[in-house]
């Protein structure tokens, strides 16, 4: 009887672990910034470049933060979302506008409508790499004393926004 | 022919280019350490490879990056933690050992133990089935084995 019991155990084991495995998303790399202050920067506002804005002008509400760029795909399929999303005025919708000509994002924006109460530009990436951006487009959330809590990598999709980022929004929102 | 020759020399040219760039180094030293450490950072959108192996934009960035602080003085030990206080642990390819990385590094040891521990309980038993066949069955054997290596 054993015989026959142990492998099939040991088949049960090895296929539970392969179903976790193929479920994962090896693209989704957990970010170490979670719970800690998001990180410091100063840059040119896009359309606007001789305006600076840093990480403590939006100190004291919910905020996102959203790395986009015109030559970035996923954006694309994104923006519509976020076009949504901004429409709902549930936060501001900061844009991170990532190694990206001006003219491009600014005729992007012009184009496809624009959901973000303000970009700014990173135009060397090294913002990014501060923020650990990897792929683009990525979104922070940034509670009211300027801690990172959520990030999601890749593109937003509409129910993102209704089962994560509204309902993390509204309860970051009655924190003190 | 030709065409395949080119095609094998657009290879080559192809996979030298990355990660060449013209880089002044203050001593061999830190040299040594700059072309040691992008090759031992991953690539995070080209996941298989190294920041020295890729031609990526964000490897690029992270080269420039590790150049820059070498400049400035950083010691390897200050750069990892540069890295891996933004991109986590998975940016090393050879990630540290603490709890949560134990079972990766043990693991392979892990199934070599599980294996030696099968190897010697399957031999044993099968000895202790060989001891306890009755005298007359392993005259049979015997038997037969002769007549076998009559034929």
């Amino acid at each position: 009887m054993l015989r026959y019991v142990i492998p099939l155990l040991l088949f049960v084991v090895l296929a539970v672990f392969l179903a976790l495995g193929l479920k994962l998303n090896p693209r989704d790399i957990p970010s170490p910034l979670i719970g800690k202050p998001a990180p410091a920067f100063s840059l040119p506002v896009l359309s606007t470049p001789e305006r600076q804005l840093t990480e403590q002008d939006f100190k004291g509400q919910v905020w996102l933060l959203n790395v986009w760029a015109s030559w970035c795909v996923s954006c694309r399929s994104e923006h519509p979302v976020l076009n949504e999303m901004a429409k709902l005025n549930a936060a501001p919708i900061v844009g991170l506008n990532y190694k990206d000509e001006p003219e491009a994002a600014e005729q992007w924006l012009a184009r496809l409508g624009n959901p973000y109460r303000v970009s700014i530009m990173d135009i060397e990436g090294r913002t990014g790499i501060d923020y650990g951006v990897y792929g683009v487009p990525e979104t922070f959330v940034i509670d009211k004393h300027g801690v990172i809590r959520y990030k999601h990598t890749g593109p937003v999709t509409a129910e993102d926004v209704e089962r994560v980022f509204l309902p993390m929004i509204n309860q970051l929102k009655a924190e003190s | 022919m030709r065409w395949l020759y080119f095609f094998v020399l657009a290879l080559f040219l192809a996979h030298s280019q990355a990660g060449v760039e013209y880089r002044e180094f203050d001593n061999a030293d830190q040299e040594e350490t700059y072309q040691g450490l992008i090759s031992e950072l991953r690539c995070l959108v080209c996941q298989n490879q190294t920041i020295a192996d890729s031609n990526a934009d964000l490897a690029k960035d992270l080269r420039r990056q590790v150049y820059e602080m070498l400049r400035q003085g950083k010691s390897r030990q200050e750069i990892v933690e540069f890295m891996t206080q933004r991109y986590g642990d998975f940016v090393m390819y050879r990630p540290p050992f603490k709890t949560k990385t134990m079972l990766l590094w043990l693991g392979p040891l892990l199934f070599v133990l599980i294996g030696l521990v099968a190897l010697v309980v399957v031999s044993r038993r099968r000895r202790a089935a060989a001891a306890a066949l009755p005298p007359e069955k392993k005259a049979k054997i015997h038997a037969l084995l002769e007549e076998g290596d009559e034929s």
